[in-house]
């Protein structure tokens, strides 16, 4: 039992904190989400330069053999930061993707462009019907010539109008919400047939609808076998839950404290509102709804390569739920604590309760997740007597 | 970072947990999975059980008896215990006292009471809260006055958890009434059958009589009963509230109890089918698991960083542990009354029916479900109340 970064984990926090402590403040962030990507192709230029977007690849396909845990550091790093680049769409669900799953041609021709910052992915899964049943799929994957024709729309995929590639889950056979029948194909987003209106997110991030009018994709360009890609579709969506985990981490770390220093220097009735026992008392339950998310984070990230597949999807339920809870409250208790000047766009705190906002949404809210644990059994057995 | 136990761990926790199936005994461990009440005898001759195998005063150090075991097996020696589950050993002498004893007691004191702690030859009570000091503890009024080679209290204490069995008391009493409130009170043992002690049990509003009121009438002391220095008692009785971190959870119980409520919730039906399977009562049940889940893990993090502190402090995390442990154990003795409806209604009073439940139509086990709900209010107030816990996470980790 072990909660400690190892030397080189430590190296990697301090060398993402380090470039985003510089290039980060919020006055170039507001630069970036004002630029017509959104987000700074320089600053992912870095990324490249100090490995991160090669972070969870072997070296032979220009990574450097990180496991959740370095995602995790780099992830908190991202949401402290209020970093806006494609880092989850594009390392760990497109091409987590084809690094767990994909065949090794499919690696060599993505996983070293997307390490180098030359590509940038997208993972389109979300349809209007969908909701957050990660099964319940309508888009057609039709055999024709050596691969497939794709038909349909895709909704909110993240960094979807920029994406160099786009991951597509589509239904080979069956019924609309079978698990079985489904397919994962990597579609180039200049192919013929592939339409984006790209917009942003209300934490300013950008994503994108997607329609798909007779998309053809060879066969090499499938992952997996065709029909059965649902329990790599659940694989993929825990890697994004443990991501989000790790940065939800950054940002409710990031709310406490910018209310704690709030709380020490803002002055009314002539003394500093933390002298108050009722909003110190605030304070510290938003520390402890942190630290719980935090603790929930740390077991995503541990349980996120577990084989046994209802073990790892129970636990990630759980940790949504958790770090969706603590994710509200602490965004919601933050702007109270405020006052007015944290319902403005002048300060970092409503950006971060924007990005908790989003967090708990992406993938399935925590009301949803506290269901699929219920489904699941839960962790505890009933006692037998 | 690795969440997983070395293979000496896991190795430890089978042997532990083969121990608590072979030697706790039946009557005992029923009584804790029903919510009855234990008597007496059944922590006594399970402390006793415990103290032959040496685990008595684990967490002590090895020259006074304890076992030398790291952070994380106390860690699983506790999550065992509750997880058994098994009585703990009596706090007020094993947790208490005694760590307070062998910290700033003399030779003869540590000589003396020690073993008598670990063997529960002694019964422990505690004597720190006061009608007029509860929070503010410090304010206390109870005197020991010196007189020769004897002291002199005389006050009252409250709240003293079964005192009905003490042999022994450790009173905080003020001894200079001159100095500033923390810097006049002393630590002083006081022998329970001493004249000028009197016991008067205070019914609780779940009908049972755990606390008592303990007066004081010129009750005469030995002036060797004093532990450390005079008048810095306020110093050892903050180290004695600090002391107890580990387990302050309860994470084990609270797991325990949650086996315990979904057996009831298959057993009880509502709308013709198994509570279990009721969409809004399995999501109450689901809360209540995963924010458990993260307090475990909470409380490994305490566990493992207080395997590298440095100074013997305690952490201030250890404030989070009690805050969310008692916010958790409520809601599952709450959980545990909805479950059987209203069968949580009907009344037995335990020490007339002593434990057995006649009534025509109502299930045994819903009995002690509605006096355990009212008796859990408690574990937010005592050992420092939540709102006090978020004074001292204010201040000491805040900083505000």
């Amino acid at each position: 039992m072990d909660f400690e970064f190892s030397e080189e984990q430590q190296l990697l926090k301090d060398s993402i904190e380090g470039l985003l402590g510089d290039k980060y403040d919020f006055e170039s962030r507001k630069k970036f989400l004002a630029s017509s990507d959104g987000w700074s192709r320089e600053i992912w230029k870095q990324y490249a330069e100090l490995g991160l977007l090669g972070l969870p690849f072997s070296e032979e396909h220009g990574g450097i053999d990180g496991g959740p845990v370095e995602t995790m550091i780099v992830m908190s790093a991202i949401g402290n930061a209020l970093a806006l680049e494609p880092y989850l769409p594009t390392v760990v669900l497109a091409g987590g993707l084809i690094r767990r799953f994909g065949t090794e041609a499919q690696k060599n021709k993505y996983l070293p462009q997307i390490a180098e910052g030359k590509i940038t992915g997208a993972f389109a899964h979300t349809e209007r019907q969908s909701r957050y049943d990660l099964f319940d799929v309508k888009t057609t994957a039709k055999p024709s010539g050596n691969g497939f024709t794709l038909d349909g729309q895709k909704g909110v995929v993240l960094n979807g109008e920029q994406a160099d590639f786009i991951i597509v889950t589509a239904r080979v056979s069956g019924g609309q919400r079978d698990k079985d029948g489904l397919g994962l194909f990597i579609v180039d987003a200049k192919a013929n047939g592939v339409s984006r209106r790209g917009y942003r997110t209300v934490d300013g991030l950008t994503a994108a609808e997607i329609q798909l009018s007779g998309v053809k994709v060879d066969a090499d360009q499938v992952i997996g076998k065709p029909g059965t890609a649902y329990p790599l579709i659940e694989q993929i969506v825990d890697d994004g839950i443990a991501a989000l985990c790790g940065e939800a981490v950054g940002v409710l770390s990031a709310l406490t404290e910018a209310t704690t220093d709030y709380l020490r220097t803002r002055k009314q009735f002539g003394v500093n509102i933390g002298s108050f026992q009722v909003l110190q008392h605030r304070n510290v339950e938003m520390l402890i709804a942190a630290e719980q998310a935090k603790s929930m984070a740390m077991l995503a990230t541990m349980m996120v390569n577990e084989p046994d597949a209802v073990q790892r999807r129970k636990t990630m339920s759980a940790a949504k739920t958790q770090i969706g809870r603590s994710a509200q409250f602490v965004g919601e208790q933050a702007i109270q604590l405020h006052g007015g000047i944290g319902m403005t766009m002048e300060l970092k705190t409503g950006h971060w309760f924007k990005r908790a906002t989003a967090i708990d949404i992406q993938f399935g809210d925590a009301d949803y997740h506290l269901e699929q644990f219920g489904n699941m059994g839960g962790f505890e057995t009933a006692a037998q007597r | 970072m690795d969440l997983n136990f070395t293979k000496e761990e896991l190795s430890f926790r089978d042997e532990v947990r083969d121990f608590f199936a072979k030697n706790v005994p039946a009557e005992t461990k029923k009584k804790l999975t029903e919510g009855r009440k234990l008597e007496k005898d059944d922590i006594v001759n399970w402390q006793r059980i415990l103290n032959k195998k040496g685990w008595a005063v684990y967490q002590w150090p090895k020259q006074y008896g304890g076992t030398g075991w790291t952070p994380v097996q106390k860690y699983i020696f506790l999550e065992e215990l509750q997880r058994a589950p098994a009585p703990d050993p009596l706090p007020f002498a094993v947790s208490m006292v005694g760590p307070v004893i062998y910290t700033f007691g003399n030779e003869e004191q540590k000589k003396h009471f020690l073993p008598r702690i670990a063997n529960l030859d002694d019964w422990w009570c505690q004597g720190f809260s006061e009608p007029g000091a509860g929070s503010d503890l410090a304010g206390l009024s109870t005197k020991a006055v010196r007189e020769g080679d004897h002291w002199i209290i005389n006050g009252q204490k409250t709240w003293t958890t079964l005192a009905q069995y003490a042999d022994w008391i450790f009173v905080l009493a003020r001894t200079d009434s001159k100095a500033k409130k923390q810097e006049g009170i002393s630590f002083i043992l006081c022998d329970m059958k001493t004249p000028g002690i009197t016991v008067r049990p205070i019914q609780l509003i779940d009908g049972g009589k755990e606390v008592n009121e303990v007066f004081f009438d010129n009750v005469k002391v030995p002036y060797e009963n004093l532990v450390g220095q005079e008048n810095r008692g306020w110093d050892y009785a903050k180290f004695l509230l600090g002391n107890e971190r580990t387990g302050i959870a309860r994470v084990g119980i609270s797991k325990e109890r949650i086996r315990r409520l979904k057996e009831l919730a298959s057993l009880e039906v509502s709308g013709g089918k198994p509570m279990m399977e009721d969409a809004r009562f399995r999501a109450k049940i689901s809360q209540v698991e995963i924010e458990l889940k993260a307090l475990e893990m909470t409380q490994m993090r305490v566990v493992a960083a207080e395997g590298t502190r440095r100074d013997n402090k305690p952490d201030p995390a250890s404030s989070i542990l009690k805050i969310k442990g008692s916010e958790i154990q409520q809601n599952i003795t709450d959980l545990l009354m909805e479950v059987v409806g209203p069968f949580a209604l009907p009344f037995t009073d335990e020490d007339e029916a002593a434990g057995s439940n006649e009534l025509p139509i109502a299930p045994d086990y819903a009995g002690p479900l509605a006096p355990i709900y009212f008796n859990y209010r408690k574990v937010s107030i005592y050992g420092g109340s939540n709102e006090i816990q978020k004074n001292i996470i204010a201040k000491a980790i805040l900083g505000l």
